[in-house]
């Protein structure tokens, strides 16, 4: 067994979930290389070299590569993966664009979003937004996989001393072009490895009133989410969104609050280790997958709670 | 220039949908069938485009079963001008309907094909960018606005972080996220001019694609419920079982 895994990164540090696909590679077992593509990134294959478990790091250091754009990136692992039996990408943005092209570049099915490796070619995934976990079995030579990051405890990021190959030439397929980006600014952790996310609903009632979760969420050192209806409503960045079609989370403590818990929130974060749920009505779906229910306006709930962390 | 707009019936997403006892698959009997509700989203750009003069025909395309023609339809009142069923019985995977997909592409020409980024039964996100390495066309995926400008599209992608705008040559592939617009309603009057709409049937082997599943199902199960939890009376409790009971605090 032969697994490549694509390395997620800014061209300047290598990001965390890149260590939990490393640990689904190794659940499967074998040879693992890190592709490191991108621009003016050497110092994150040096960060990839470092990890535990790593045998070899793949850099491609070129401009078709700076803004990750999936034409280019997936020819080039379509090219450098047929040599593997296995190729790993987290199911992030990144990871969901460019893992599926690749995969039809190589004339092979795709296995999205695993949440358990149960052999070499056998895995588990949710459907129907979590409601049901189907087991799944590839019988492509090449299986082209992307795993949640929250099902899988990431690798150490010390340790290893893998060696840095450096490929040669790259292509620029010249389809698509970066304009621009708008990257939401945040001081608080990153959502999707936060160990507390406290989440605000459409209980909030407008965005002014997120502050008091900042605040708490300072305290605690959580990052704070919304539900889709406190994003749709415009309080905050649809970036914060916990749910089937946003964020997966899985932390130590969820607190949502002013959130009903529609199944499509639910498919977002009921993987949380400990989940508490503030809201007045007690009949809120909410309730029947928290740890700690507590019926209570938040209005009152939330002040109160700042007031004993 | 013509839009093609791939859809998908899928379970109606406001049903709670149930494992079957034999584990093999979820129950999907009698139960409500609707189209993708991001399929709605991709079929409501087309018709804005159009509106707009920019799309002069919309070819609304499914693959799927005889009843799948009932959203096909749905489509039309929408706003499609003609649609396409590629019929089988199959459970298709996205490799295979992006394969039947592109034989379409081939024929019909389009200079923009719009998907939903995701069926919401298989959760995959994969069709959209697997069609588009197929024809070789760039993709705008995630989708939450869209440009179209001299032989060119501008996609606003939302992207982890939040969002990120890229041009694509067209003929393009861009795949619809929530936010991109609000779908229509169909009305009446509608939803009876839809009727007299053109429907073609084609069959995979007339598209020359064999849609046999390379990804084998062996087991669906419901996932693992959580423990019953317990309801506190104040602020103060919550806050010593969290320190002293789950200790995550």
């Amino acid at each position: 067994m032969s697994i490549l895994v694509y390395a997620e990164h800014d061209n300047a540090t290598l990001k965390g979930v890149t260590l939990n696909v490393i640990a689904a590679a190794q659940a499967i077992g074998g040879d693992i290389t890190v592709l490191v593509a991108g621009e003016g990134c050497a110092a994150v294959a040096d960060e990839a070299a470092k990890v535990a478990g790593v045998s070899k790091v793949l850099l491609a250091d070129n401009a078709a590569y700076t803004h990750q754009l999936a034409e280019n990136v997936a020819a080039l692992v379509a090219e450098v993966g047929k040599d593997y039996t296995h190729i790993l990408a987290a199911a992030t943005t990144s990871g969901k664009n460019f893992a599926p092209r690749a995969a039809a570049l190589l004339d092979v099915g795709m296995i999205s979003e695993i949440s358990s490796v149960e052999s070499a070619d056998t895995f588990k995934r949710p459907i129907y937004a979590g409601n049901a976990i189907a087991t799944v079995q590839s019988s492509d030579a090449i299986k082209v996989i992307t795993v949640r990051g929250t099902s899988f405890d990431a690798v150490a990021a010390e340790g290893g001393s893998a060696g840095v190959e450096t490929l040669g030439s790259a292509t620029d397929a010249g389809i698509s072009s970066f304009v621009g980006e708008e990257l939401a600014k945040s001081d608080r952790p990153d959502l999707t490895a936060a160990k507390v996310v406290i989440s605000g609903g459409r209980g909030m009632q407008n965005g002014d009133n997120f502050e008091m979760l900042y605040t708490l969420a300072d305290k605690l050192g959580a990052a704070v989410g919304a539900s889709r209806a406190a994003v749709d409503a415009g309080f905050v960045p649809n970036d914060m969104q916990v749910g089937q079609t946003g964020k997966i989370v899985a932390p130590e403590l969820y607190i949502a609050i002013g959130i009903s818990g529609a199944i499509q929130h639910l498919a977002g974060m009921k993987d949380s280790k400990v989940i508490v749920a503030i809201n007045k009505d007690e009949e809120a779906p909410i309730f029947q997958v928290a740890d700690y229910g507590l019926v209570a306006d938040l209005f009152d709930a939330v002040p109160a709670l700042q007031s004993q962390l | 220039m013509k839009v093609l707009v791939p859809i998908k019936r899928v379970v109606d997403y406001n049903v709670k949908v149930r494992v079957k006892a034999d584990q093999s698959d979820v129950d999907l009997a009698n139960v409500k069938m609707a189209m993708n509700p991001f399929c709605e989203i991709a079929v409501e750009e087309a018709v804005r485009l159009k509106e707009k003069g920019v799309a002069t025909e919309i070819v609304v395309v499914t693959v799927g079963t005889k009843a799948a023609q009932e959203q096909l339809r749905t489509a039309m009142a929408l706003g499609a001008d003609r649609a396409i069923l590629v019929e089988t019985d199959e459970a298709a995977q996205p490799l295979g309907i992006a394969k039947a997909l592109k034989a379409l592409v081939d024929k019909e020409q389009p200079q923009l094909v719009i998907l939903g980024k995701q069926a919401i039964d298989g959760d995959n996100n994969q069709t959209g960018q697997m069609l588009a390495a197929l024809a070789g066309m760039p993709q705008g995926t995630f989708a939450s606005e869209v440009n179209v400008a001299e032989g060119k599209v501008k996609v606003t992608r939302e992207i982890d972080g939040g969002l990120q705008t890229v041009e694509l040559n067209l003929p393009a592939v861009v795949t619809t996220d929530l936010r991109l617009n609000e779908p229509r309603y169909a009305s009446l009057p509608n939803i009876m001019k839809a009727k007299k709409k053109p429907l073609d049937t084609v069959s995979p082997a007339d598209l020359g694609v064999d849609l046999t599943p390379g990804i084998k199902t062996l087991k669906v199960e419901p996932p693992a419920e959580r423990q019953a939890g317990i309801k506190v009376a104040s602020v103060e409790e919550l806050v010593d079982k969290l320190k002293n009971e789950a200790k995550v605090i």
